[in-house]
């Protein structure tokens, strides 16, 4: 681009000599590399380094065998490529109960994210609809409560909350796993989905209420077509953040249910055997396979999930 | 002299040419108004006259100097722009002194120059406090004094009035203006509003699409609109637009057919010879025709109210006539009730005529 | 017409208002979940681990009041101490560190350039992983026959050492990287949203002004983001409090107890210690550590009727 202009400068010089216009002229010249340039894209990369090569060490070690890893160092790549490991870490490493492998982990770990995303998402959006259209006196109580408990740590509610599913008989099982995760997924969905259908024109619903929608007909025919994007924002959120727990896995569900997190903990760091380090790595990968797809897909609304949910922490 | 000179400017970004072949000179101590709608490249034109955009072809020139590569700071410019910017944590002191702080200037000079924009702009009291407990229109006279301070010999204005209400704005009009006439600096003035460009303005610009369309003094751009654009864009309501196309009247002088009407041409400074039969539009301005005046230079046409709108000071009409509609300006203190017969007279000295096809004047 | 208007407010009054609790039932009804959990789990909850502290519970809860002798017990306990010195130390440099790398990268992304998107998803992808996968990563990465600390010996330079995850006095340390990679990510994000909040006239007024672009990240952008910088404070400080997962796949509190955090012991002495008491004495402890990082916060964001400047 500065190279054009310069040509062009002194072409027009040649044509017109008039001396005021023999200045400067066109785009500003622009050296290629400028301090301030080096400064900015060299700091971009050695930092996009530093994030990028742990990956890149996983995928290079699960794909080494077990030798070439003591030998070797964690950087090289492989020099025979193996998928061994891979289909170890899948379908038969070993944690300290059993040796199936990952794929237990990973079905467990479907059957509590899909209930899980599904009836948070249900029970917030009628809540921020609630809050937002229909506010009923004391509404913004149970609202400040919820929000104020999206900061309590929740090692503080951890045994109530053990107690009450005991109660009700679904210590352990799945469902109470899933009711503890609409729980605790309320405060940010709700508050989400509370300002989002704030937003929205509010002679839509008073349109709609002239019409003789009542709350069911609103929400369902008019608000949720409407919120399709906060929906999407929504599922992110609670795919990912379920998918990654750990703490309500182990807390809340017996062995055969652990959670796909759980259950890599246990293959890694089970004391038994031989450390396989690339059979490791595999599962690792494995496990985070799903949030990272979740991620790569759905690109900027994952931006926008993670800035609303950030406060889950 | 000239002040500001922009000399065969081009911007791109990319592929997308946004100002090409742009030439401007401004006189110095003149008050030039850029004027258009949103898009059409006005505010993009003084970005690049202030140096915070890049141009990529042509010069700029600032009291005979060249500063086509030069830094904002470097160009001798103050900018005051719509949102204020306003370094929201300083206060006004602050604010008005940062830029000289930055360029390490003595304190004695720079609290004398605050002292003398505060006095000018009647900010004095204000000076401890904070921007976020100041008004609309007090923060914008702290722009202002941001780019007195600088003690430049060009002002760049971005819309400065936008963000005010209607009264404030007024207020503030006359404000500018009186400080034009005591400061005498150029000043480069950006707005989408006619009634400060025609209010303010020694020399307006109408642009559109990145072009200028016009470049006159206020009373031509209103009198003697350059094409059908301009003649559309200043005056409100806008003006009348009959189409037609020439022919010759009773007594065989030139005239406008338009609508089974015709409108004789007598008293109009055509600047080409008017061949009949040439596709035309009459451009005529709601105060240029009469109701039910004696006198007027051309025939006498028939028309019917169909609306009225008293607006205090004058009283619109929107009439029927020969299949057009069109507004007409009378005096306040007349009364017309609708399907009222209106004789018309035009006042063809003030008229325009434009090109049907090319829309230019004629 | 005013006759019309009296008729209209009063006739309904006289002939009775509707009831008070079946006004808006569908949304009082659908709201109940909601409820239950604000009340019965967030409020009812946290009051009853808070009174059961207060107790000498061990394998089940028992209301046998033995005043503060569990915070006495607590507070002389070597592994809770550890943890206490460990979340300071984690907490401090994980606040200065990420706040700073957030910002700078930030900054960075925001000066116009080639790629932007490239960079904001390989910056952010970690953010995506759960702790666990974090800490298995980089207990790989730190692994000192294989990773980092083999191959610089390997490059020649025998005597390096960089043994966070064995060493006990640096071991938190080894987490607080792990912690960085994973987190940094997500306050680059927040600060460029900020930045990119800013006017741009603001960046235009600076430069005409002839302000360094430094100067004008200090004086103005800076203290223009201030809410930027305390939602960020305010997100990491309650994750801080938080940190468990990492830990318990990175070290599991080793070595020895070294970097044990406070999280760690409440679900230790809960569910496997079967010393209940101990659990929620400490558990109220981080209660009241995330009160006092939230309380200011809230006060000076909502309270105090203040508008904020």
């Amino acid at each position: 681009m500065s190279d054009r202009g310069h040509l062009k400068k002194t072409a027009h010089l040649a044509e017109v000599p008039a001396s005021w216009e023999s200045g400067p002229r066109g785009a500003r010249p622009r050296r290629l590399l400028s301090t301030r340039t080096i400064v900015v894209y060299g700091t971009l990369f050695v930092a996009a380094a530093y994030y990028l090569l742990p990956l890149y060490v996983m995928i290079v070690t699960s794909l080494k065998g077990m030798p070439e890893i003591r030998l070797g160092n964690i950087f090289s790549p492989p020099l025979e490529i193996t998928f061994e490991p891979w289909v170890k870490a899948w379908s038969s490493a070993c944690t300290g109960l059993n040796c199936d492998g990952l794929s237990r982990g990973f079905w467990n770990s479907v059957m509590i994210t899909v209930p899980s995303t599904a009836i948070s998402i249900a029970i917030a959006s009628i809540n921020g609809y609630a809050l937002s259209n229909w506010r009923f006196k004391g509404a913004d109580i149970f609202f400040t409560i919820l929000i104020v408990g999206a900061f309590i740590p929740y090692q503080v509610m951890l045994y109530p909350i053990v107690i009450v599913l005991r109660e009700i008989g679904l210590y352990g099982s799945l469902s109470g796993l899933v009711i503890v995760h609409t729980i605790f997924g309320m405060p940010i969905l709700t508050l989400l989905f509370r300002n989002y259908f704030a937003g929205l024109p509010e002679e839509l619903f008073k349109a709609a209420r002239v019409d003789g929608a009542g709350f069911w007909g609103i929400y369902l025919k008019i608000m949720v077509p409407m919120s399709l994007p906060i929906f999407v924002v929504a599922m992110i959120l609670q795919v990912t953040g379920i998918w990654n727990d750990f703490l309500f896995g182990v807390v809340f569900t017996r062995p055969e249910y652990y959670p796909m997190t759980v259950q890599l903990n246990n293959i890694v760091n089970s004391v038994q055997g031989v450390k396989e380090y690339n059979v490791n790595m595999a599962a690792t990968i494995l496990t985070g396979a799903v949030p990272l797809l979740v991620y790569f897909v759905s690109g900027r609304l994952f931006v926008r999930g993670i800035a609303a949910g950030a406060v889950k922490g | 002299m000239t002040s500001v000179s922009v000399k065969d400017l081009r911007l791109s970004f990319g592929q997308v040419t946004v100002l090409d072949q742009l030439n401007l000179d401004i006189q110095e101590g003149e008050f030039l108004v850029l004027l258009g709608s949103s898009g059409c490249g006005k505010s993009t034109l003084l970005n690049c006259i202030a140096g915070l955009l890049d141009i990529t072809d042509g010069q700029i020139f600032i009291n005979g100097r060249n500063v086509t590569w030069d830094e904002p700071k470097d160009r001798g410019i103050g900018m005051v722009f719509q949102s204020y910017a306003l370094y929201p944590q300083m206060t006004v002191e602050k604010n008005l002194s940062f830029g000289l702080k930055v360029a390490k200037m003595p304190q004695g000079e720079i609290d004398k120059r605050v002292a003398r924009a505060a006095e000018i702009l009647q900010i004095g009291p204000l000076l401890k406090r904070k921007p976020s407990e100041l008004s609309g229109g007090q923060r914008q006279r702290v722009a202002i004094g941001r780019a007195l301070v600088r003690d430049v010999d060009v002002f760049l204005f971005d819309e400065p009035l936008s963000n005010l209400d209607a009264k404030l704005r007024s207020e503030l009009r006359v404000e500018i203006k009186r400080l034009h006439q005591s400061l005498k600096n150029t000043m480069i003035y950006v707005t989408h509003d006619q009634i400060e460009a025609l209010t303010l303005a020694d020399r307006i610009a109408i642009m559109k699409g990145g072009v200028i369309q016009q470049l006159a003094d206020p009373n031509t751009i209103y009198n003697a609109p350059k094409n059908m654009f301009v003649a559309g864009f200043i005056g409100s309501p806008s003006m009348n637009f009959l189409r037609g196309e020439i022919a010759a009247d009773a007594a065989g002088r030139p005239a406008v057919v338009a609508g089974g009407v015709t409108f004789s041409l007598d008293g109009y400074h055509a600047g080409e010879t008017l061949v009949p039969g040439r596709k035309v539009v009459l451009g005529v301005r709601p105060e240029h025709v009469k109701v039910d005046e004696p006198g007027g230079t051309g025939e006498v046409h028939e028309a019917t109210v169909d609306i009225e709108e008293p607006m205090g000071a004058d009283n619109l009409l929107w009439l029927k006539h020969a299949g057009h509609t069109m507004a007409v300006r009378t005096a306040g203190s007349r009364r017309f009730s609708p399907g009222t017969r209106v004789r018309l007279t035009f006042d063809m000295t003030l008229a325009s005529l434009f090109d049907a096809e090319s829309e230019e004047r004629i | 017409m005013t006759g019309q208007a009296t008729d209209r407010t009063t006739v309904p009054r006289r002939s009775g208002r509707p009831n008070r609790l079946t006004r808006n039932l569908s949304a009082k009804i659908a709201s109940i979940p909601m409820m239950l959990t604000a009340v019965v789990i967030f409020l009812g909850g946290t009051l009853w681990t808070v009174l059961y502290s207060f107790t000498s519970s061990k394998l089940l809860p028992r209301l046998r009041f033995v005043g503060l002798d569990q915070y006495e017990r607590l507070w002389a306990a070597p592994r809770w101490l550890v943890s206490i010195e460990n979340l300071a130390i984690y907490g401090i440099f994980s606040l200065i560190f990420s706040m700073v790398i957030g910002f700078v990268l930030a900054a960075l992304m925001d000066q116009k350039i080639r790629f932007e998107n490239t960079f904001r998803t390989v910056f952010l992808y970690p953010f995506a992983l759960s702790f666990i996968v974090t800490g298995l990563v980089w207990q790989w990465l730190l692994n000192p026959e294989h990773g980092i600390q083999s191959v610089v010996r390997a490059m020649g330079w025998a005597g390096f050492s960089f043994d966070p995850l064995y060493d006990s006095g640096i071991v938190i340390y080894g987490i607080l990287i792990a912690a960085l990679w994973q987190g940094t990510g997500l306050v680059m994000c927040l600060m460029l949203a900020g930045l990119r909040g800013i006017d741009e006239d603001i960046w235009k007024a600076a430069r005409v002004d002839g302000i360094p672009m430094w100067k004008t990240y200090l004086f103005v952008v800076i203290p223009m983001m201030r809410p930027v910088f305390v939602t960020t404070l305010v997100i990491i400080a309650s994750g801080i409090v938080r940190v468990y997962d990492l830990v318990v796949a990175q070290t599991s509190g080793g070595p020895g107890i070294a970097s044990e955090v406070p999280a760690k012991y409440v679900y230790d002495y809960m569910f496997q210690a079967q010393n209940l008491g101990q659990g929620f004495a400490a558990s109220t402890m981080m209660l009241i550590t995330v009160a006092i990082i939230i309380v200011p916060w809230a006060y000076l964001e909502f309270g105090g009727g203040r508008k904020r400047v």
